[in-house]
């Protein structure tokens, strides 16, 4: 489709003789929030870190704002205005909370749109402004998530692919997680989601994709995939509890 | 009975001594832990890096190139060498396991050396440096030989840059995020291929400087003269935590430290098992320390 922000079509990933990703295909329009679900190993975090450029693509293509994507590194996509806030946080845990800020706006070539996003992300988190001279490894496990989606938001991104915002969270963070993303929404920023958490993500996400063993088992509209889900109980490990 | 002030007098003059050989040290450790910290690879043929630097000097000798101009040209000679090293020896092996990249490192060594030996001669070459090297003050009934002032005063200014780059600069905070997560600094634009040709290019500067001190200690040029240096390096990033940056330059002062009072406290007639001695006292603060003074157990996410 012509307005599709992302289109992914056909993507294969394989570690060795292992294939992770089978033949996925995915599209993400400008505002939406996506979500991508499924059970552990069903390929999730393949088909992000894929797109994002950091697991080569088998086959396939990966097209982003009309452009191929497939064959570029991730140092060259994330200019292209699209950032992966990766599983696990993986904020830099040496550095202070202020450096990690200060990298992740390396891909902002526009100093002005630059200042902007740091004062946006220092609004949206405050604890990021009162801790910004903090080491970020010292950070609690709530803090680090959100200076992880705040240091991918320093580049402006258009498309934010977030692998498991909430994991490992107490359940008031992860209430914070999802009204944050609620307001990124309002604020224009479209989401490509994966999420352990269905049901949260179900209720906020417009559109929904569900991975099983590696390929797509089911796609629509979020209200649809959580009726579906709710009739069909525990559904392919996602059940909702 | 020796009086305490005179044995003050000694401890002193012996730490001077430390400080300088420490500045070496700490200038070969660190260039060594920059491109571990990135790569995960210890690169043997670091050494030969100050090689190179040393017989750039000894060519430019010959040709009665002024000292002011030999200095800067060995320091560029061994970046360029380091950037090549990687560019042919280590960029295609990227991604390959810890062994396969030191055996590369040891082999880039062979090569290097052998290099020297067809080109030059395998014999030792001597290289006329500024008389100053052998000059001495005496500032209250201490010797400091002006080799000792150089080389201390030039570590803590290369230290000093090289700290404000690493933690000023978005390039140098890219290189310490790097050292921590490297798939994640290149989610932030950083391109990998940069990050790591600048670790080699300061690994280079670092060797280039220290090769000059080194020159300067033994006077000399030879093929293999790059494994000494090189081996004390990693005892020194050792001693300080492999990977650590800080830790190789405090390394490099603690290794100093202790050949130093070895070669002060030792009989005449074991002083010939320095080495044995130094590396003896490594081994015991491993055994207390085993991820070196300042390693880290392992990285926490």
């Amino acid at each position: 489709m012509a307005d599709d922000l992302l289109a992914v079509e056909r993507l294969l990933v394989r570690y060795g003789p292992i294939v992770a990703v089978r033949e996925v295909s995915l599209r993400v329009e400008q505002g939406e929030i996506v979500a991508l679900l499924g059970a552990n190993g069903a390929g999730k975090s393949s088909f992000l870190n894929a797109v994002a450029g950091l697991v080569p693509v088998a086959s396939g293509r990966v097209r982003f704002r009309g452009e191929e994507i497939q064959q570029l590194a991730p140092e060259r996509i994330v200019k292209r205005g699209l950032s992966l806030t990766p599983e696990g946080r993986r904020v830099f845990p040496r550095l202070s909370v202020a450096d990690n800020l200060r990298l992740g706006a390396v891909p902002q070539a526009d100093r002005a749109a630059a200042k902007a996003a740091h004062e946006r992300v220092l609004e949206l988190f405050p604890i990021l402004r009162e801790r910004s001279d903090q080491v970020a490894g010292t950070l609690s496990g709530g803090q680090q998530q959100m200076l992880a989606i705040g240091r991918s938001l320093m580049a402006n991104p258009r498309l934010l692919l977030l692998d498991e915002p909430s994991l490992g969270l107490a359940p008031i963070l992860v209430d914070q997680i999802f009204e944050l993303l609620a307001r990124l929404r309002e604020q224009g920023t479209t989401i490509l989601l994966v999420e352990q958490n269905v049901h949260r993500a179900l209720e906020l996400a417009d559109r929904a994709y569900v991975l099983a063993g590696g390929a797509i088992e089911r796609e629509g509209p979020a209200a649809e995939i959580r009726a579906s889900a709710e009739i069909e109980g525990a559904y392919l490990g996602i059940g909702i509890s | 009975m020796i009086p305490l002030a005179d044995l003050a007098q000694e401890a002193i003059q012996q730490a001077i001594n430390a400080l300088a050989l420490g500045s070496t040290y700490a200038l070969l450790a660190l260039g060594l832990a920059m491109v571990f910290s990135i790569l995960g690879l210890v690169n043997f043929a670091h050494g030969e890096l100050v090689t190179v630097a040393a017989y750039t000097m000894y060519l430019l000798n010959l040709e009665d190139v002024p000292f002011a101009a030999q200095v800067p040209a060995a320091i560029a000679a061994a970046a360029v060498a380091a950037v090549l090293m990687e560019r042919i020896a280590f960029r295609p092996l990227r991604g390959a396991s810890f062994l396969t990249l030191l055996f590369a490192s040891f082999a880039l060594a062979v090569i290097i050396q052998n290099i020297f030996l067809a080109a030059i001669s395998p014999r030792q070459k001597g290289v006329r440096l500024p008389d100053l090297f052998n000059e001495a003050i005496t500032v209250g009934g201490y010797t400091i030989g002006w080799l000792q002032i150089i080389t201390t005063a030039t570590c803590a200014v290369a230290l000093l840059v090289l700290t404000t780059f690493l933690r000023r600069s978005t390039q140098g905070l890219g290189m310490l995020a790097a050292a921590q997560d490297f798939q994640v600094t290149r989610l932030m634009g950083i391109p990998a291929n940069r990050v790591i040709a600048t670790a080699f290019a300061i690994s280079g500067v670092l060797a280039g400087i220290a090769a000059i001190f080194v020159l300067a200690r033994r006077g000399t040029v030879e093929p293999t003269m790059g494994f000494n240096p090189v081996l004390k390096a990693f005892i020194a990033s050792v001693i300080g935590g492999l990977g650590s940056l800080t830790g190789a330059v405090v390394g490099g002062f603690v290794l100093a430290a202790i050949e130093v009072g070895l070669d002060a406290s030792l009989p005449d007639d074991v002083l010939g098992f320095r080495d044995a001695f130094a590396l003896a006292v490594v081994i015991a603060i491993l055994y207390f320390r085993p991820e070196g003074l300042l390693g880290r157990p392992s990285e926490a996410r």
